[in-house]
C-alpha cells in the first residue's frame, strides 16, 4: 500500500506556468480548428476532440521525461502535439495531406512520434500494448517508463485486467492513466461500471485519484507514478478525474445523455486553461496582455497550420502500396481488378 | 594410391530440433530476440519446441506468460501453445501488427514473429484442430509461413526472426517429431531461406501438385503411388502463405496443363480457393487442360472419434483420387 498522498503545494516556476498555458492553449486552439475544418468537411472520417481534458496531456508531459513513452487510444491529438509533432503536421494528417505527420495514411486515430506509440483505434487495445512497451524498458535496462493511457469506457475491458496481471507479476515501469471524462460515448460512468473508483481496478496494483482539470495536479501525481516505476516497484494506476467539451466524436452533438448546463458549469468553474490562467495572475506570475499575445500567437500558429493542412496536396496514387512492410523486397500487390498489378514498396 | 571416398555427412533431425536450433541461433545472434509464451520457460515449451532454451538464457529472454500480448523495440517471438489459441489476441495481430506500419507510414516497424502449431492434430478435437491460414494470409501487413520439413522449420524461421514484419509461424504438432534430412548448409548458424518462394520437392509432368505444411508430405506419398502407374507429379511446397509464390505455381501450371492443390483446412475461401483465382487471372490459365482440383479438409468442425477424425481431412487416397479424375484417367 502507498502513504496517502495529498497534494499540497508545490512550486511553479514562471517559465514553467508559461509554457503550460502555452502548451494547453496550443492543444485548446488547434481542437477547435479541427472542429471547424469537420463541420466544413475538410476532415473526414473519425475525429474525437480533447478540448477541457488539456490539463491531462499537458501534466503527464510535464512529469516525465522525454525518453519516456506514451501510447494512448483514439482521442490521441493532444499527446502527438505534446510528444514534439507540430501543428501542422497533425492538421495536415487529420485533412489526410502528404504534409501529415503519417502522411495521410494514417488519419486521425494513427499519428506516432518518437517515444509515442499512437493514437490507437481498439478499445483497450492499447492498454497491453502500453505494458509491453514497459517491459522493453525493464529488459534493456535503460531506467524509461511507459505511460498506458485509456478512458473510462476501455476501464472495464477484460485485456487490461489480463494487463494489470502481468505487469504487477513482472513489475513492469508502466504508469496506468485512465482518462475518466464521465462518459464512455454515451454511456455515463453510472451506467458502465460497478465500481466507478477507476483508481481502484487495478486491485493489487496501488492508485492514485487525480484532479484531472488542475495541471499541477496532474504533473505532480505523475512525477510521484514515474518514480515510483523507475525506483523498480511496479506499476501504478493513476484516474485523472477530467472533462471533454465535445461529444464523444464528431458525429456526437454531445447533448443527448448530458445537459448543456452540466457542460457550461464545467465550463465556467472548472476550465484547465482558466484555471492556469488566474492562478498565474493572481500570483503575478504574468500580465494578462502578456497571456494575450501567446493567445495571439498560437492564433497565428493554429491559423498557418490550417491553412498548410488545407492547401498541401494530397498524397499521390504511388502511395497506395507504401509502407506495408518495412525493409522488404517488393512485393506485387492486387489492384481493384486482375490488370491492375501494383507494386509496393517498404519503408527502410 | 589410395582411394578416397567422399561421405555426404548427413544428419536427421526432428522440425522439433530444427525449430529449437534456429530459434536457440537467433537468440545468440541478437540479444533484442526473445521468446515469450505459455510454458516456453520452465515447461520446455507445451511441445517442447523451446526445450533447453530458458536454462541456456534465463528469465529475461523466455518468458513464461500467463496469456497472450505485448510487442516494442524489441524482437519478440511470440509463441501461441496453438494457433486456436491466438483468437483470443488476435486483434493484436491484426489491428496492432498486421497494420501499424502502414498506418505509420514507415514510421513504426513491427519486427515481431507469432509461431505455434496449426491445423489439425490427432484427437483433439474442434476446437483444437483449426487451420488458420486463410485467415491470416487474408491481411495485408502480414507475412504467413508454413513450413513442411525441418529445413523449412530452421531456414523459414531464422528468416522470420530476422524480418522486421509481423510473420505468422504456423507449425505442426504432428511433424514436430517427424526427422529429415539435414545438408551441412542447413545446419549452419546462417541458414535463412527467403520469404515468399516455394520449393519444388519433386519435379514432374504430368500435374502439379501445390501444397503446405504436413500436406507436403502426403502429396510426395501421393506422387511415390501414382510414379508407379507412369503419372508423374510434380509437388510444390508452397514454404509462404503470403507472400505466395504465385510465379513458381504458374510457370509448373504452364508445363504440366493440369493442377491440383491440396491442403488441411477448410474448403471455402481457402488457400486452394485463393490458387484458383490467381491461376484464372494469369497465364497460366490458358494451358489448363482441367480445371483446378482443390482438397481440402472437409467443411465441418473437426469430430473426435479417430473414424470420423481421420476423415475429415486428405489422406492419400484422397489425393490420388482427386490427380486422376484431374487428368482423367
Amino acid at each position: 500500500t502507498l502513504d496517502i498522498f495529498f497534494l499540497n503545494s508545490c512550486i511553479l516556476t514562471r517559465d514553467q506556468g508559461l509554457s503550460y498555458y502555452r502548451c494547453m492553449q496550443t492543444i485548446r486552439r488547434m481542437e477547435l480548428k479541427a472542429d471547424q475544418l469537420y463541420k466544413q468537411k475538410i476532415i473526414r472520417g473519425f475525429c474525437h476532440l480533447y478540448d477541457g481534458q488539456e490539463a491531462c496531456a499537458a501534466g503527464i508531459e510535464a512529469g516525465i521525461e522525454r525518453t519516456d513513452h506514451v501510447i494512448t487510444a483514439y482521442r490521441a491529438h493532444a499527446f502527438t502535439y505534446t510528444r514534439g509533432v507540430s501543428v501542422r503536421e497533425i492538421l495536415a494528417e487529420l485533412t489526410g495531406r502528404q504534409g501529415g505527420v503519417a502522411k495521410g495514411k494514417g488519419g486521425s486515430m494513427h499519428m506516432y512520434a518518437p517515444h509515442f506509440y499512437g493514437g490507437n483505434g481498439i478499445v483497450g487495445a492499447q492498454v497491453p500494448l502500453g505494458a509491453g512497451i514497459a517491459l522493453a524498458c525493464q529488459y534493456q535496462g535503460n531506467g524509461q517508463i511507459c505511460v498506458a493511457l485509456y478512458g473510462d469506457g476501455a476501464a472495464n475491458q477484460g485485456q487490461l485486467f489480463e494487463t494489470y496481471n502481468m505487469a504487477a507479476l513482472w513489475k513492469l515501469p508502466c504508469v496506468f492513466v485512465c482518462e475518466n471524462n464521465r462518459y464512455g460515448m454515451g454511456t455515463s460512468v453510472e451506467r458502465a461500471a460497478a465500481s466507478t473508483d477507476y483508481y481502484k481496478r487495478g486491485d493489487f496494483i496501488p492508485g492514485l485519484r487525480v484532479d484531472g482539470m488542475d495541471v499541477l495536479c496532474v504533473r505532480e501525481a505523475t512525477k510521484f507514478a514515474a518514480d515510483h516505476c523507475r525506483s523498480g516497484k511496479g506499476p501504478i494506476l493513476m484516474e485523472l478525474q477530467t472533462y471533454r467539451y465535445h461529444g464523444h466524436s464528431m458525429s456526437d452533438p454531445g447533448v443527448s445523455y448530458r445537459t448543456r448546463e452540466e457542460v457550461q458549469e464545467v465550463r465556467s468553474k472548472n476550465d484547465p486553461i482558466s484555471l492556469l490562467k488566474e492562478r498565474m495572475l493572481s500570483n503575478n506570475m504574468a500580465s494578462a496582455e502578456e497571456l494575450k499575445e501567446i493567445d495571439g500567437e498560437i492564433r497565428k500558429e493554429v491559423d498557418d497550420a490550417a491553412q498548410f493542412a488545407t492547401s498541401d496536396p494530397e498524397p499521390p496514387l504511388d502511395d497506395l502500396c507504401k509502407y506495408i512492410y518495412h525493409n522488404s523486397p517488393p512485393v506485387q500487390v492486387r489492384g481493384t481488378n486482375p490488370w491492375a498489378k501494383l507494386q509496393s514498396v517498404s519503408s527502410s | 594410391q589410395g582411394s578416397f571416398i567422399d561421405a555426404l555427412v548427413v544428419l536427421q533431425m526432428m522440425v522439433r530440433d530444427a525449430l529449437n536450433q534456429a530459434m536457440d541461433e537467433e537468440l545468440e545472434r541478437d540479444e533484442r530476440v526473445f521468446l515469450l509464451g505459455e510454458e516456453v520457460a520452465q515447461y520446455d515449451g507445451a511441445y517442447k519446441v523451446s526445450r533447453g532454451l530458458w536454462k541456456k538464457y534465463g528469465d529475461q529472454r523466455i518468458i513464461d506468460t500467463p496469456i497472450s500480448e505485448v510487442r516494442a523495440g524489441l524482437r519478440p517471438i511470440c509463441e501461441f501453445m496453438t494457433f486456436n489459441f491466438s483468437m483470443q489476441a488476435i486483434d493484436q495481430v491484426i489491428n496492432s501488427a498486421a497494420k501499424t506500419c502502414y498506418m505509420s507510414a514507415g514510421f513504426q516497424a513491427v519486427p515481431i514473429v507469432f509461431r505455434g502449431p496449426n491445423g489439425s492434430s490427432a484427437g483433439v478435437a474442434a476446437q483444437h484442430s483449426q487451420c488458420f491460414a486463410a485467415w491470416y494470409a487474408h491481411c495485408p501487413g502480414l507475412k504467413v509461413v508454413s513450413p513442411w520439413n525441418s529445413e523449412d522449420a530452421k531456414g523459414l524461421l531464422k528468416a522470420a526472426i530476422r524480418d522486421d514484419n509481423p510473420v505468422v509461424f504456423m507449425e505442426n504438432e504432428l511433424m514436430y517429431g517427424v526427422p529429415f534430412e539435414m545438408s551441412e548448409e542447413a545446419l549452419s548458424k546462417d541458414f535463412v531461406l527467403p520469404i515468399g518462394k516455394a520449393k519444388i520437392e519433386r519435379p514432374g509432368n504430368h500435374v502439379t501438385l501445390v501444397s503446405h505444411s504436413r500436406c507436403v508430405g502426403h502429396c510426395l506419398d501421393a506422387a511415390a503411388v501414382l510414379a508407379k502407374e507412369g503419372i508423374e507429379c510434380e509437388v510444390i511446397n508452397l514454404r509462404s502463405i503470403r507472400p505466395m509464390d504465385t510465379d513458381a505455381i504458374e510457370a509448373s501450371v504452364m508445363k504440366t496443363n493440369h493442377l491440383v492443390t491440396v491442403e488441411g483446412g477448410w474448403p471455402q475461401f481457402g488457400v486452394g480457393a485463393e490458387i484458383c483465382a490467381k491461376i484464372m487471372e494469369g497465364p497460366a490459365f490458358n494451358y489448363l487442360d482441367a480445371p483446378v482440383t482443390r482438397v481440402t479438409g472437409v467443411d465441418i468442425p473437426m469430430p473426435y472419434a479417430k473414424i470420423l477424425e481421420d476423415n475429415s481431412v486428405p489422406q492419400i487416397k484422397d489425393i490420388i483420387f482427386s490427380i486422376k479424375k484431374t487428368l482423367n484417367v
